[in-house]
C-alpha cells in the first residue's frame, strides 16, 4: 500500500502501531506533490523542509510517549489561513508578498495536536469563486475527468478547489478549508471527498482571513467522514481572540459517526426540488434517503419556503461585508502597494485596490459598497437581514419535526474550467443548495454518494440543528457506509 | 434599479477602486445584471420581520477593558510596503 493512500484514521493507526514514521508518510506526500502538483496547481507554497522539520520533531515526541490526537499526520492548509513565518496570499495580488507574524487560531490547535503542514492550498481569491478559476496563483484542476471526454480539464470547485483537490489526489492527508456560502461543502462533492461546515462560531475565525464575518465558517475536507469528525475536533473550539467564538463544549465528533440513524427522523425540502437538477442527481437523492431508511431513518417531507430568495439574500449580505472587510487592503500597511510619480493617498488606494484585487473580487466590493450606500441600505442591505431571518425560522421550524435534512449538494457535477465564467449569476447558482446553512448558522456535511454517468462524483449534504454536528456525522457516516463510494479520480498520488 | 455611469463612476469613488473610462460600460451591465437578479426580493413581505445581523445563535459577549498586547511594533511594520522608521510611508496628505 503506498502511504498516501492512508485515510486520516488508518495513518494514525499506522504512525500509533510503528508500521511507519511521521517522517516517511511527510515525504511520501511531498514527493506526490512535486510530481502532481505543476499539473494540478493545488498548492500555491509548499513547505517542504518545514513539514519534515515538524515531521522529526513528531516521530521524536511519539518515542517520548507523548503523542497528541493528530501526531505526525500531513495536511494542507487553505491559504486563507495565516500561518506565522509562512506566505498567506488569500489567491490575492493584493496579498502576495504578505507573511504574518502571527497564526490563525485553527492552524495553531491543529498544531498543538501535532499535524505536520505540507503547505498552502490554492483558492478562489479572497474565497470568492465556485470554481477555483479566481485565483491569482492560477486555477486549479480537478483530478477527476469525464470518462468519456478526458481530456476536457474540470474544476474542483470552490473557494476551497485546492484543499479538496489536495486531498482527492492524495497530496494531503485532509486540509483545512472554509465555507460563507458553499466554499467547503461544492468543491468536496465535485472532488468526491468529504467536507463539513460547523456550525458558525464552532471554529474560531481568528487569522482567517476575512470575507463575510457572519458567514464565514471553517471545516475540514478529508476522503471519509470520520476523518472530517477527528479533524474537526482538534480544530473547533472557543477562543477569546474571535468576539464570535462559542464557548460550548467540543463532543467526540468521530464516535457519533458510529452511532446510526435508527429512529431519526429526516427532513426532505420540498423546495430543493429545482427544476433543471440532472435527474442522476434526483436519482442520488433518493437513493440516499432510501438508504437511510432501510438503516432504521424515518424520512419526512418539510417545507423551507424561503429557500429560492437565499442566493440573492446572500449576494447583498455577503458582499456588503466583504466591501467592508477588504476596506483593509490600501496599500498602507501591508501587501501591495501601487503609485504613480504624483499619486496623492488616495490616488494609491484606488490605483493599489484597482491592480491588487481581481475582477470578481472588485465586482462584489462595488454591489457591497452600492448596498451600503445612503439611500439603498434599507431597500437592500435591511431587505436582506430580514429574508435572512426568515430563512432562519424556516430551518427553527422544520427542526421541530425532525432530527436532520438531507438534499443534493451541488446542481451538477464538476464542470469544465472554461464554463459559466462569462455570467457572474451562473456561477453563482453553483450554491444553491449549500448557501441556506450559511444564512441560518447551521451545519452542513458534503459526502460522497455516487458517480454521475461521466463517472464524476456526486455528493449528498447533511444539514443539522445548531451546535448538533453530531446528528450530522451520524447520518453522514450512514451515507457514506451505505454508498461504498470507492472510486478514484484519475490524476492522483501512486496511480 | 438600474445603476446609470455616473453612479457607478460614483460607487468605484466610495469603494476606492479606479474605473478608467473604458471600464465603466463592462461594470455597468455586471453590477446591473446583479442587482437586476436581486430585486426579486423586494416581492417577499418582511413586515414586522427582525433583521438578523450576525450569524451566531449567541450573544457577542463583553470582555474586559485591558491592553492586552503591545510593543510588538516590529511585528506590526514588517509588511509595510513603505516602512520609515516606527511609521508607515504615505505620500504627503498636508501641504
Amino acid at each position: 500500500m503506498h502511504p498516501t493512500d492512508f485515510t486520516l484514521r488508518g495513518a494514525i493507526d499506522a504512525l500509533n502501531e510503528g508500521i511507519i514514521t511521521s517522517v516517511d508518510l511527510t515525504q511520501a506526500h511531498l514527493d506526490a506533490i512535486a510530481a502532481l502538483n505543476p499539473r494540478l496547481n493545488a498548492y500555491i507554497t509548499v513547505t517542504g523542509e518545514q513539514a519534515l522539520a515538524q515531521a522529526r520533531a513528531s516521530d521524536a515526541r511519539r518515542k517520548e510517549g507523548v503523542a497528541g490526537p493528530l501526531e505526525g499526520v500531513p495536511l494542507a492548509i487553505k491559504d486563507l489561513f495565516c500561518t506565522a513565518g509562512t506566505l498567506t496570499t488569500a489567491g490575492s495580488r493584493i496579498l502576495g508578498n504578505f507573511t504574518p507574524p502571527y497564526e490563525s487560531t485553527v492552524s495553531a490547535n491543529l498544531l498543538r495536536d501535532g499535524a505536520v503542514f505540507l503547505g498552502k492550498a490554492n483558492l478562489d481569491e479572497f474565497a470568492m469563486g465556485s470554481s477555483n478559476t479566481t485565483s491569482a496563483s492560477g486555477p486549479v484542476e480537478n483530478p477527476w475527468s469525464r470518462a468519456n471526454d478526458p481530456d476536457t480539464r474540470l474544476v474542483p470547485g470552490g473557494s476551497s478547489g485546492g484543499s479538496a483537490a489536495a486531498v482527492a489526489a492524495r497530496l494531503a492527508l485532509g486540509a483545512t478549508a472554509t465555507d460563507t456560502g458553499g466554499s467547503i461543502r461544492q468543491p468536496a462533492a465535485f472532488c468526491g471527498i468529504a467536507g463539513i461546515k460547523p456550525t458558525y462560531g464552532r471554529c474560531s475565525r481568528f487569522g482567517i482571513v476575512a470575507f463575510a464575518s457572519s458567514l464565514d465558517q471553517a471545516g475540514p475536507v478529508a476522503r471519509t467522514v470520520e476523518d472530517c469528525a477527528i479533524l474537526l475536533r482538534s480544530m473547533a473550539g472557543f477562543d477569546p481572540k474571535d468576539s464570535t467564538s462559542a464557548d460550548v463544549p467540543v463532543p467526540d465528533f468521530a464516535a457519533a459517526c458510529a452511532r446510526g440513524v435508527k429512529g431519526l427522523r429526516i427532513g426532505v425540502p420540498k423546495e430543493y426540488r429545482l427544476e433543471g437538477t440532472p435527474p442522476e442527481i434526483e436519482a442520488l437523492w433518493e437513493q440516499g434517503l432510501a438508504w437511510l431508511r432501510e438503516q432504521g431513518a424515518e424520512t419526512v417531507e418539510i417545507s423551507l419556503p424561503h429557500t429560492q430568495f437565499a442566493l440573492p439574500t446572500y449576494y447583498i449580505v455577503a458582499p456588503a461585508e466583504a466591501s467592508s472587510n477588504l476596506a483593509r487592503y490600501d496599500g498602507v500597511r501591508f501587501g501591495l502597494r501601487v503609485t504613480e510619480p504624483n499619486s496623492d493617498l488616495r490616488d494609491l488606494y484606488e490605483r493599489t485596490r484597482a491592480q491588487g484585487f481581481g475582477a470578481e473580487v472588485r465586482r462584489r466590493i462595488l454591489i457591497g459598497t452600492y448596498v451600503l450606500s445612503a439611500g439603498y441600505y434599507d431597500a437592500y442591505y435591511l431587505k436582506a437581514q430580514k429574508i435572512r431571518a426568515l430563512i432562519k425560522r424556516d430551518f427553527d421550524e422544520a427542526f421541530g419535526k425532525v432530527d436532520a435534512i438531507v438534499t443534493p449538494a451541488t446542481p451538477s457535477a464538476a464542470f469544465g474550467m472554461d464554463e459559466k465564467q462569462d455570467d457572474p449569476v451562473k456561477m453563482y447558482l453553483n450554491d444553491v443548495f449549500t448557501v441556506t446553512a450559511n444564512l441560518a448558522g447551521l451545519p452542513g456535511l458534503a459526502v460522497p454518494a455516487g458517480l454521475d454517468a461521466q463517472g464524476l462524483p456526486l455528493g449528498l449534504q447533511v444539514i443539522g440543528r445548531s451546535f448538533d454536528e453530531e446528528t450530522v456525522f451520524a447520518v453522514g457516516a450512514a451515507i457514506e457506509q451505505a454508498a461504498g463510494f470507492t472510486a478514484l479520480p484519475r490524476l492522483r498520488a501512486g496511480a | 434599479m438600474s445603476l446609470d455611469i455616473p453612479t457607478v463612476r460614483r460607487i468605484a469613488a466610495l469603494a476606492r477602486i479606479r474605473l478608467e473610462e473604458g471600464e465603466l460600460a463592462q461594470a455597468q451591465a455586471e453590477l446591473n445584471g446583479i442587482l437586476g437578479w436581486i430585486e426579486q426580493l423586494q416581492a417577499v413581505n418582511t413586515e414586522g420581520v427582525e433583521p438578523m445581523a450576525g450569524g451566531g445563535a449567541v450573544a457577542l459577549r463583553p470582555r474586559p477593558d485591558a491592553v492586552t498586547d503591545g510593543g510588538i511594533a516590529d511585528q506590526i511594520l514588517a509588511n509595510a510596503p513603505d516602512r520609515q522608521g516606527e511609521y508607515f510611508g504615505v505620500p504627503k496628505v498636508v501641504e
